[in-house]
């Protein structure tokens, strides 16, 4: 494949989990995501029940890489943050290092400010994680010392059977 | 780029469907979209003109069951198909770990399929791929049109590795199913060899 895949072990997630969590409790935001720029999920805190999280990094991934083309367009190398304001609810998309969005919904019992404050704490610690990740996977890609990967006895009959067949 | 989460035991990779502008992408989406148990599948979103062309993609996420204990999650997108999208395409080839060619087999939109092979190459090396060696399907859809060139010439002009070759009515379903599994086999079997 031509660019390493992620992989996220129980210990790095759990951090970033913890991250978050308290990103949306200091921020008092409704909800707090981290998105893969690719558009996949990695992370969710708070009231992540009301809303369709597939959906949503999916279309976060998309606008952060069109407004990425807007970017380059204007010979800028990247926005690294987009507002929406909303009549009630608002959100706020941030780029954590090379391969994260951040997003934070949130509503009257926020501000904007706080947000910002908080937001740029957290991407620090986001990123260190972030590194961490990459690093460990050059590690293993230049050592040629892989992981064991789970999928390395996967058979005909395994994807077969993903299609019901 | 597949992302394997360990914690949460999920595999999620990204399909892309690319063809010429009313080959059929969303048609095929749509259609799996229809036919997906209500518990496997999510929300279908398509960002579409006013006239239901596709502006800038369709998303459909799949939930597949598991594979050695982990759930295997199949995100499908489109591409919108006209020319002058070429910048929104090349976006969402970002991270994709596999490709469905949808071509549309009637002899008036040969030249287009013959474009849209070679922009897809330019594009997907634009992101670092080589469309000689990422997973790759190639559909014949709308076999059933009257005009519908035959499929050794169409093979002659649009294959070029080897690659499965499925044919399909995209809007009764015909090769929908087959063409995504050729795909996700080829993913997964990528996984193996990693």
């Amino acid at each position: 494949m031509a660019k390493l895949d992620l992989v996220m072990f129980e210990e790095e997630y759990r951090l970033l989990q913890e991250i978050i969590a308290r990103l949306a409790k200091d921020a008092s935001a409704k909800v707090v995501f981290l998105v893969d720029k690719n558009g996949q999920q990695i992370a969710a805190a708070g009231d992540v029940k009301s809303i369709d999280a597939t959906s949503l990094a999916s279309l976060t991934a998309g606008n952060v890489a069109a407004t990425d083309g807007l970017a380059k367009l204007i010979g800028e190398k990247e926005f690294s943050l987009l507002f929406h304001e909303g009549e009630k609810d608002n959100l706020h998309i941030s780029i954590v290092g090379k391969r994260g969005i951040l997003v934070v919904i949130f509503d009257q019992n926020s501000s904007l400010a706080l947000v910002r404050l908080r937001v740029k704490k957290a991407s620090k610690e986001l990123q260190e994680i972030f590194d961490q990740v990459e690093q460990r996977a050059q590690k293993e890609s230049d050592t040629g010392n892989r992981f064991e990967s789970p999928f390395s006895e996967i058979t005909d009959e395994d994807i077969d059977r993903l299609f019901g067949d | 780029m597949t992302f394997i989460n360990y914690a949460s035991r999920e595999i999620n990779c990204k399909i892309v469907y690319y063809g010429p502008g009313l080959c059929g992408k969303t048609t095929n989406i749509q259609w799996i979209y229809e036919q997906a148990n209500p518990e496997k599948k999510g929300k279908l979103v398509s960002l579409a003109t006013e006239t239901d062309r596709t502006l800038f993609f369709d998303f459909l996420p799949l939930d597949m069951g598991t594979v050695k204990g982990f759930k295997v999650r199949f995100h499908l997108y489109t591409v919108p198909g006209q020319v002058f999208y070429d910048a929104s395409r090349k976006l969402i080839l970002r991270g994709c770990d596999g490709i469905i060619f949808v071509a549309d087999s009637q002899q008036a939109r040969m030249e287009a399929n013959i474009e849209s092979i070679a922009n897809l190459a330019t594009n997907l090396k634009e992101n670092g791929f080589d469309i000689r060696s990422i997973p790759y399907v190639l559909q014949l859809n709308k076999r059933d049109m009257p005009s519908a060139a035959p499929v050794p010439e169409m093979e002659r002009l649009l294959r070029f590795r080897n690659e499965p070759m499925i044919e399909a009515v995209a809007n009764q379903g015909t090769g929908v199913i087959e063409t995504l599994k050729a795909c996700a086999r080829q993913i997964l079997m990528e996984l193996q060899r990693a």
